[in-house]
């Protein structure tokens, strides 16, 4: 039951991953049996495109409803989407039978956010990271994977359960590792930690990605954690995405009301901080009920908010060379 | 009873203690077996269970008499305990201890059995609905609504007029067929939920295929309620296996069972009540050891995650 | 906001000594989850409360109301919370009652889980109004929509007969700290209010707060492990770790300059927008279990700095000589032994 190892292209032509107007929408529910009106679609994502060179990271923060997860999912296809498509190192990965499907599958990888209901509590950690290499048929040493993630090799024989969340979220990874992947879709993997202990698994996930050349997609809510670890940053709010640049420039110039809005309500640890706070008014819409026009537009600060914002969606198009926008006065920002 | 078979007695007695705390010393070293034997009443529903299986076995060591043997149907019959009939004798002067010995054997085998098949099947049905769902859940689910609404007594009734009374198996295999539905919508649910969490997800992301996902990684953690239907499975059936040879369609006389025992013996029931009261308390002392074994199994498999305050 | 409340201000709360104990499964020992806790809160000020996972932060919090199960949880005696002339700790229950919701009021993290489902959210702010105040089925009701009105929620008087499915997350806990306040208490307990909400929805619920703070003039309570939420909302930080307080200070000083090694590394720990991508500082090792705190100073195994004194003697909270600022450290009193040694 051996696979044969897929051999990455020497000399990749492109980006290693390539997602072109991804689109996943949710039926909306019928009433009575199936055979009345069908209720709205909830488009949890509704166009997103964007690619990630070979090593590189791009961290795709936003809320709730914003469809990350979900483009995260969909892209593994662990979801099937509804319509787009992604290409991993020059694969259509929507259009593989699951003969190939499977055999790709050791190339991309996903980390997950709940570290309490990513492992299976029946099984021991030693066999939750044997199962891979037992799946693809490689011959990978557990106790090494353990010392990857900086496990001791005692912890091979404990169940979930006896494991911190730090702890089980390392395991996570390095059962992510051991089918040696290239790409790693990680959805949150910090988010339900605490303090100290994410700043180790973040320092964690740096590192491998030196060593293994890894390419990540960093799925956050947070801007100061993706800040750390990112070199490309995607903003997304429901279901598209609403700016993208170099980390750097968004940080430095943010062109999007939302991501200059998301970057003052982070709180940062320092008292003086607070006071240029932009606090927006109104819930987060729901993906099955989007506003028209701009979705932004009903709880915008901007000071140049207009008619046309209320009508005219705006695409997302770039402001300058390598950041994108999608905003009618993305040159004028706040 | 002979000394013979009060040492054959005994010595079940003996065993199933034995046993019981063998397993309870295995408890001092797995978290698991200690979690098992929290209360109480597990470890004596245990070695209740152990003891009428070892009694079962053992039966024509343990029985004094032949369970089917008249012994004097002119001055034995309805003969209340005594130390030579130690439980009474019954409407056709046979000794009820010796028939509720062999008894067991009818009684617990087919309990055991109809259960296992019933659990099974109604798993198997279960998993494929809650996994695959749609258009299969639609039309297993629909199935199974029908099958609930099927009346289970007549069933057996038109099984056995048509086959002209049922054997052993055949009687087995028939309350199995029936007994499956209730579980499979529990385990459907379970299923349902398991699918849907990060593990799981993780395992089709590794390349699992849909075999050793459901078999290594659902199933195991939708054991709670399999092993609760299960227990509770093993009750109804010899529920309803009394109920049938009171209906006079179960095991043929004059072998013995817990079930046609009460049948034969309802309208003594005033004037000797120790041939019915012994095997409903037998049937009743089944279903309760089993219901505090399978409260043990459960707290044995699901480990209470202490998730930091 | 940022001045810490003058000295002269009376103390609402003073919580003195105070140990909660849990007992575990059979052989892990007892769970000294709360061990010798103390701080005061003063009238009008927010005292932030910031710890992480298994410091004894949300534990401390519920010994307050006494909301802590009774087994397996105990609070022992010797533990003082004083308010308002009374030990909580010894009041009998019908009088605990009457404190409870009505003198001190508490929010919770998880407000789908806080709320009660089956009852609209109109009732439910309504029923503490009813219990403390005895106020008619009618008053209350316009008491709640008037509650909605102050904690920002559009078109109250529809959103009086909702039920909290109907709400999203930010306008449940809005619901949450309207039922809280509906009897203006006099404290205001807040758990990790806003750790389960998106990001700018937590700006509004923290723009909320202080501004019913202000109007309303209560003292409160906030509990969280975000040091930012505490930068920016606290008057005065107590920093939890393993059971005890090991730095107490007004916000400006603790950020300016943490004395305790713990409050040093969450800091340094705490990814920000404004400094520019690096490896992020980890403090090694991970938080001992509540069975089995460290000897000496519990914090030594994972500290930079530690020296045989640590291991051997914990040490008490000292004062460090800026005002209103104590650290249990040993640095404190042998500043020159600040040299990391890993």
């Amino acid at each position: 039951m051996t696979t044969p190892t897929p051999v990455p292209s020497p000399q990749p032509l492109g980006p290693l991953v390539e997602v072109r107007d991804l689109v996943k929408h949710y039926a909306g529910e019928r009433r009575w049996f199936g055979l009345g009106r069908a209720q709205a679609d909830v488009r949890a994502v509704d166009g997103v495109s964007f690619a990630i060179s070979g090593g590189k990271t791009l961290g795709l923060v936003g809320e709730s409803g914003s469809g990350k997860t979900t483009v995260g999912r969909t892209m593994l296809r662990l979801q099937e989407p509804t319509s787009g498509s992604m290409l991993f190192d020059g694969n259509e990965v929507f259009a593989l039978d699951s003969g190939a499907l499977r055999a790709l599958r050791r190339r991309m990888q996903i980390v997950f956010q709940d570290p309490y209901s990513s492992l299976n509590p029946r099984m021991t950690v030693e066999e939750t990271l044997r199962e891979p290499l037992e799946i693809h048929g490689l011959n990978g040493a557990v106790p090494a994977l353990l010392d990857e993630v900086g496990l001791d090799a005692a912890f091979a024989k404990r169940y979930p359960h006896e494991l911190s969340g730090g702890q089980r979220q390392r395991v996570g990874i390095a059962r992510a590792l051991s089918v040696e992947p290239q790409f790693i879709v990680c959805d949150e993997p910090v988010s339900a930690l605490d303090v100290s202990v994410q700043a180790q698994v973040l320092n964690l996930l740096a590192d491998l990605q030196t060593k293994r050349r890894l390419t990540y997609l960093f799925i956050a809510h947070d801007l100061a954690v993706v800040r750390h670890i990112a070199d490309d940053v995607a903003v997304m709010y429901l279901g598209k995405i609403v700016e993208r640049a170099p980390a750097a420039e968004i940080y430095a110039q943010p062109r999007h009301p939302y991501t200059t809005a998301l970057l003052s309500a982070v709180p940062a640890p320092h008292p003086r901080a607070s006071k240029q706070r932009i606090v927006l008014s109104g819930d987060i819409p729901s993906p099955a009920h989007p506003p028209s026009g701009c979705p932004f537009h009903p709880r915008c600060p901007h000071p140049k908010k207009s008619e046309r914002c209320r009508t005219d969606p705006p695409p997302l198009r770039p402001i300058t060379p390598g950041h994108l926008a999608a905003c009618h006065y993305a040159e004028d920002p706040m | 009873m002979t000394l013979g078979t009060w040492l054959a007695l005994a010595l079940a007695v003996v065993l199933a203690a034995e046993c019981v705390r063998a397993l309870r010393q295995r408890g001092l070293r797995q978290e698991r077996w200690r979690r098992f034997f929290r209360h109480r009443t597990t470890s004596w529903g245990l070695g209740i269970l152990v003891f009428l299986a070892l009694v079962a076995v053992a039966a024509p060591l343990i029985a004094p008499f032949d369970p089917n043997r008249q012994l004097d149907i002119v001055y034995l019959k309805n003969h209340p305990p005594s130390w030579t009939f130690l439980l009474g004798t019954d409407v056709l002067s046979r000794d009820v201890w010796s028939r509720a010995v062999y008894g067991a054997r009818v009684s617990l085998g087919i309990g055991a059995l109809g259960a296992l098949m019933a659990v099974s099947l109604g798993t198997l049905v279960g998993a494929i609905a809650g996994y695959y769902q749609r258009w299969v859940d639609a039309v297993l689910m629909r199935g199974v609504d029908v099958g609930l609404a099927l009346p289970r007594i007549f069933i057996l009734l038109m099984a056995v007029a048509l086959w002209d009374g049922l054997p052993f198996a055949a009687l087995v295999i028939a309350i199995g067929l029936t007994s499956w539905f209730g579980t499979s919508r529990l385990v459907r649910a379970e299923v349902m939920s398991l699918r849907e969490q990060d593990f799981v997800v993780a395992a089709r992301a590794l390349g699992a295929q849909t075999g050793r996902i459901i078999f290594r990684h659902v199933l195991p953690n939708a054991a709670a309620p399999i092993i609760v239907s299960a227990a509770l499975g093993v009750g109804n059936v010899l529920l309803l296996e009394a109920s049938l040879s009171f209906l006079g369609i179960g095991i043929k006389p004059p072998d013995p069972t817990w079930g046609n025992m009460i049948a034969d013996n309802a309208p003594s029931i005033y004037t000797a009540p120790w041939s019915t009261v012994v095997p409903g308390l037998a049937i009743s002392l089944v279903v309760m050891s089993l219901n505090a074994v399978a409260d043990g199994v459960q707290d044995a498999l699901d480990p209470r995650e202490r998730e930091p305050a | 906001m940022t001045t810490p409340p003058a000295p002269n201000g009376a103390v609402l709360l003073r919580v003195r000594d105070l140990k909660t104990y849990f007992v575990t499964e059979q052989g892990k020992g007892t769970a000294r989850a709360v061990d010798d806790v103390s701080f005061d809160l003063y009238a009008g000020e927010t005292l932030g409360i910031v710890g992480e996972s298994g410091c004894g932060k949300t534990v401390t919090s519920l010994s307050i109301l006494r909301l802590i199960p009774e087994p397996p949880g105990h609070i022992l005696p010797g533990s003082l919370i004083e308010f308002d002339g009374n030990n909580l700790l010894a009041l009998p229950l019908p009088q605990l009652r009457a404190v409870r919701g009505n003198q001190i009021a508490m929010i919770f993290q998880e407000p789908m889980t806080s709320l009660n489902p089956v009852f609209t959210v109109g009732d439910q702010i309504a029923e503490a109004a009813i219990i403390h105040q005895h106020l008619s089925r009618g008053a209350a009701r316009a008491r709640a929509i008037e509650m909605l009105r102050l904690v920002g929620i559009p078109d109250p008087d529809e959103r009086v007969d909702h039920y909290p499915h109907q709400l999203s997350g930010g306008m449940r806990q809005r619901v949450m700290i309207a039922m809280a306040l509906v009897c203006h208490p006099k404290v205001l307990i807040a758990d990790e209010p806003t750790t389960a909400l998106d990001v700018t929805i937590q700006a509004q619920i923290l723009e909320l707060l202080d501004r019913l703070q202000r109007e309303l003039g209560m003292a409160v309570l906030l509990i969280t492990h975000d040091l930012g939420v505490v930068a920016g909302h606290a008057d005065r930080v107590v920093v939890m770790y393993a059971g005890r307080v090991v730095e107490t200070a007004p916000t400006d000083a603790l950020f300016a300059r943490p004395m305790h090694p713990y409050t040093e590394g969450l800091l340094a720990a705490v990814p920000r927008i404004d400094a520019p991508r690096s490896r992020l500082h980890a403090i090694p090792g991970q938080v001992p279990a509540a069975t089995a705190w460290p000897t000496g100073c519990r914090f030594h195994p994972r500290c930079p700095y530690a020296w045989e004194k640590c291991a051997a003697q914990e040490p008490p909270l000292l004062e460090t000589g800026v005002a209103g600022h104590t650290a249990r450290c040993w640095l404190v009193t042998e500043p020159e032994r600040r040299q990391a040694k890993r």
